[in-house]
């Protein structure tokens, strides 16, 4: 592992420093030589407006037209300063393409950047919020309480069972059978996701009125809470039925 | 001198290679022995002197505790991580090794980091390059196993540098294969390489998209490979000797080497025949003999390769595939010879693997095409780009132990992420940093790559101070991380307490110490240096004799030259650089009237309003003098 410690911060040049024209983000457009990272948005690095359906293709293609230009096996025998630009604008795309590709990702992310903190759903985060007093915000959807209560019952009983040496058929079976039923509710609350996005890339393109996007926005904030929640739901059961 | 020459190495776990771009093609260079394999084996002399290679094996057999086999199983670990290699492997760790410290194994009465070991065999190959380009090699690409952690990898490239190497990229092995395989099949689709080497497993899915490489999924097991099944057979074979003759010779070094040669004889044998006998003189006289059957042998090792099974599966499933969206298998690794293995990655992948190329060679093949892309390219890897992925999550131990996963497995490397830490007290001015990697809840559980403390903060209230620390794990998978704190604009300091590995300052020291190396070294770029410049001067002097001027010096002289040359000639192939200057001394001696005979006749053509260029006397400018001196950096 090697170490160092940035000195200044970096600054925003829009000239190129090799050619003095003007720079592209990444490199620049005359001489095609990689430019120090000026800090944008994944979206912004891509050229994409902050929408929510992406053709994932034309992503795809666009990552490896940049990543010819910008990876750093281009730059292995260049100085060591546009190495180190072309390893930071190298990372910075693959983090951008990582996060785009991916729907959800890319929909937590646009929230991110709307200013949303979304519910911490990891088990770090859990473990950190009892280890440090503060309650965690993690709210079981009304809906669904009395349901999460029978199936923490049932999951604590195949665990107990499991300590023993013991498998309950009939409760395997029954996990089975909230677990399909748990992954359908998933899917349906994906699918609702995504009428959300057709709503929200509309209002991007036709500039209007904040609190309309406020309202899409909270009720993606919503279903994609809900949605981890099952997630998670559905991870248990899977770790209690496996082993 | 024209643009560094790069080289590819796989250094393997029983076997490494060196090899180049020869034009459009990769090839390998072989050892002064002729071979293309050099065994990692490490040996001491009776001088004390190290040997490496071929002609270290016997030290095995000999002098056990003179010599090292398969020290890539100890890179960059811990002396608590190793017990279970301590009892099958015949290492010999120093006395006085603390826990958290790196490894030092006892060679004769020294003792030598996994990397200077390791070093021996990157010199020993450097060397073979030197030999054969007949001048010096500074620049390599060394391969490793995909599923290796930080501190392998770490360890890997300090023992490039201590081999006064600069290694200027790790490429992951079953990449470097795919490479190879690419460089003729320009084609489109997702590849799986199936790499079982001497020591270690990796799979790799990869996508290939008109020249791209991009690794989708890896997965892996750094201690499984022919070593294992080695040392099973071993184990059988000594229980056996011990049940059925009474003799016990699990104490016996020199024995469980000569009856380790043997097991490995009859592995190998088993892949080409139905049945083998093992057929052994044991200390005191008495035979061992047995014979194993392949379907015997099959059963055997059959939970060995099952191993691989759980890696694959991990690595389709990561990847979104099933068996049937893969296009083409590759098996490598010399442990894929094995019929059994070959059937066993067919029934994974629901087609047979690809073998045209020799698996014992495939990685440094591609590791030379890496050296060749990173060296600008040509037109054979004109397009050939490789975007590979970190194999483990890189995360940060939180409150109750527990890691937060900050970089996920399977990511596109370089990667980054941002991390922002704050102050739990007022006026705190230190916050501790604790790095992990692995897949694993709990940190515990979790290999620790490094212990950081951000130190000089501010004096501010609680919660006040904002730093930001980035974390990137760059093109050779290694992690990087820089820190600033961005309210009060003034730096935070970085400690680092690396959990295993050397320093910058010892990797210093180890180079400064291979003083012995260093001398031998500097011999061997003596000679390369001297052979170089022995060849200028005949060049020239062949010239000079087909020019009129030759004619001029009298029938002494002619001879003289001659004989001189001949001396030259046969000096030249030789060892000693001494000599060969002398040689070449005579010779410029010898030679001294033909030049400025040379020189006159090219000045008189001048005046007769001809140019130097149309004097018949070589090349111009170039050599204007046969004994002109060879320009060598």
């Amino acid at each position: 592992m090697t170490l160092e410690i940035i000195k200044t911060p970096a600054e925003t040049e829009h000239a190129c420093w090799s050619c003095g024209d003007m720079r592209a983000a990444q490199f620049c457009g005359a001489c095609g030589k990689v430019q120090p990272p000026v800090p944008v948005d994944y979206f912004s690095f891509f050229g994409l407006p902050r929408k929510l359906n992406v053709d994932v293709k034309a992503l795809e293609k666009e990552f490896y037209v940049l990543s010819r230009k910008l990876h750093p096996d281009v730059y292995a025998q260049a100085g060591e300063k546009e190495q180190h630009w072309s390893e930071e604008q190298s990372s910075r795309l693959n983090d951008a393409y990582r996060t785009l590709k991916d729907s959800i990702k890319r929909t937590e992310y646009l929230l991110k950047l709307e200013g949303v903190e979304l519910e911490e759903q990891s088990k770090a985060a859990t473990e950190q919020a009892r280890a440090s007093g503060v309650q965690k915000k993690q709210v079981v959807p009304p809906a669904l309480l009395e349901e999460v209560f029978e199936l923490n019952m049932q999951l604590e009983e195949m665990r107990m069972g499991k300590k023993m040496g013991e498998r309950d058929e009939r409760l395997v079976k029954d996990l089975e059978n909230h677990k399909q039923k748990l992954e359908k509710d998933f899917e349906a609350l994906t699918d609702e996701l995504k009428t959300y996005w057709r709503e929200w890339d509309k209002l991007t393109e036709e500039s209007s009125d904040p609190e309309q996007r406020e309202q899409v926005r909270d009720k993606m904030v919503d279903l994609l809470n809900r949605r981890n929640y099952y997630r998670n739901l559905v991870r248990d059961v899977n770790q209690a039925l496996e082993n | 001198m024209a643009a560094d020459r790069i080289v590819g190495i796989d250094l393997g776990t029983t076997n490494s290679l060196v090899a180049f771009m020869q034009g459009e093609t990769p090839v390998v260079i072989p050892g002064e022995d002729g071979s293309n394999l050099v065994p990692s084996v490490v040996a001491l002399d009776e001088n004390n002197q190290i040997i490496v290679g071929n002609t270290a094996r016997k030290y095995l057999i000999e002098t056990p505790e003179r010599a090292i086999y398969s020290v890539k199983r100890l890179m960059g670990r811990g002396v608590e991580d190793i017990q279970e290699e301590l009892k099958l492997f015949p290492f010999r760790m120093a006395d006085d090794l603390d826990a958290g410290e790196v490894l030092r194994i006892k060679l004769g009465d020294k003792d030598f980091t996994p990397s200077e070991i390791s070093a021996f065999v990157l010199r020993q190959l450097k060397r073979n390059a030197e030999r054969y380009f007949g001048e010096p090699v500074n620049k390599a690409v060394i391969t490793v196993p995909a599923y290796f952690n930080d501190a392998q990898r770490q360890a890997t490239k300090d023992a490039g540098r201590i081999a006064g190497l600069e290694v200027l990229r790790l490429v992951n092995e079953p990449t470097a294969a795919s490479l190879a395989y690419g460089l003729d099949k320009k084609q489109n689709g997702v590849v799986a390489v199936y790499d079982l080497g001497g020591g270690t497993f990796d799979i790799s899915i990869l996508k290939l998209h008109d020249g791209i490489f991009e690794v989708i999924a890896t997965n892996g097991d750094t201690h499984l490979g022919g070593d294992d099944i080695d040392n099973l057979l071993l184990t059988i074979a000594l229980d056996d000797i011990l049940g059925d003759l009474k003799i016990d010779l699990r104490r016996n070094a020199e024995a469980i080497q000569a009856l380790r040669k043997a097991v490995i004889d009859a592995k190998i044998q088993l892949s080409g025949r139905p049945t083998v006998v093992l057929d052994l003189e044991l200390p005191g006289g008495k035979r061992y003999e047995r014979e194993i059957t392949r379907p015997q042998y099959e059963q055997l090792i059959k939970p060995i390769l099952d191993r691989t099974v759980g890696p694959c599966k991990q690595a389709l499933k990561d990847a979104g595939l099933k068996p049937g969206e893969i296009d083409e298998v590759v098996a490598v690794g010399g442990s894929t010879r094995i019929p059994i293995v070959r059937a066993l990655i067919q029934e994974m992948f629901e087609r047979p693997p690809h073998t045209d190329l020799n698996p014992d060679e495939v990685v440094a093949l591609g590791a030379a095409v890496q050296a060749n892309i990173l060296g600008g390219g040509s037109e054979a890897t004109k397009d050939m780009l490789l975007l590979d992925v970190t194999p483990l999550s890189l995360g940060i131990e939180v409150a109750g132990g527990v890691t937060d996963k900050i970089i996920l497995r399977n990511s596109t490397i370089p990667a980054s992420a941002v991390q922002h830490y704050t102050t739990q007290v007022d006026g705190q001015a230190n916050v501790a940093i604790h790095v992990l990697q692995g897949e694993r809840e709990l940190a515990k559980d979790c290999r620790s790559l490094a212990r950081f403390d951000l130190k000089g903060i501010p004096p501010m209230t609680a919660g006040m101070p904002r730093i930001e620390v980035k974390f990137l794990i760059d093109a050779n998978g290694i992690l990087q991380v820089t820190a600033r704190e961005q309210r009060s604009g003034t730096e935070a300091q970085i400690e680092v307490q690396p959990s295993y590995g050397l320093t910058d300052e010892q990797v210093e020291n180890m180079i400064l110490e291979s003083f012995d190396s260093a001398e031998e070294d500097f011999r061997q770029r003596q000679i390369i240096e001297a052979r170089n410049e022995a060849e200028t001067i005949q060049t020239a002097l062949e010239k000079g004799k087909k020019s009129p001027t030759w004619g001029l010096l009298s029938n002494d002289e002619r001879k003289q030259i001659t004989k001189l040359e001949k001396s030259l000639t046969e000096v030249k192939g030789g060892e000693d650089y001494q000599a060969v200057r002398k040689a070449i001394d005579a010779l410029n001696q010898a030679t001294t009237r033909l030049a400025e005979l040379m020189m006159d006749s090219a000045v008189a053509t001048a005046l007769k309003g001809k140019t130097m260029d149309q004097a018949d006397m070589g090349e111009g400018p170039e050599a204007p003098h046969p004994v002109a001196k060879a320009e060598f950096e």
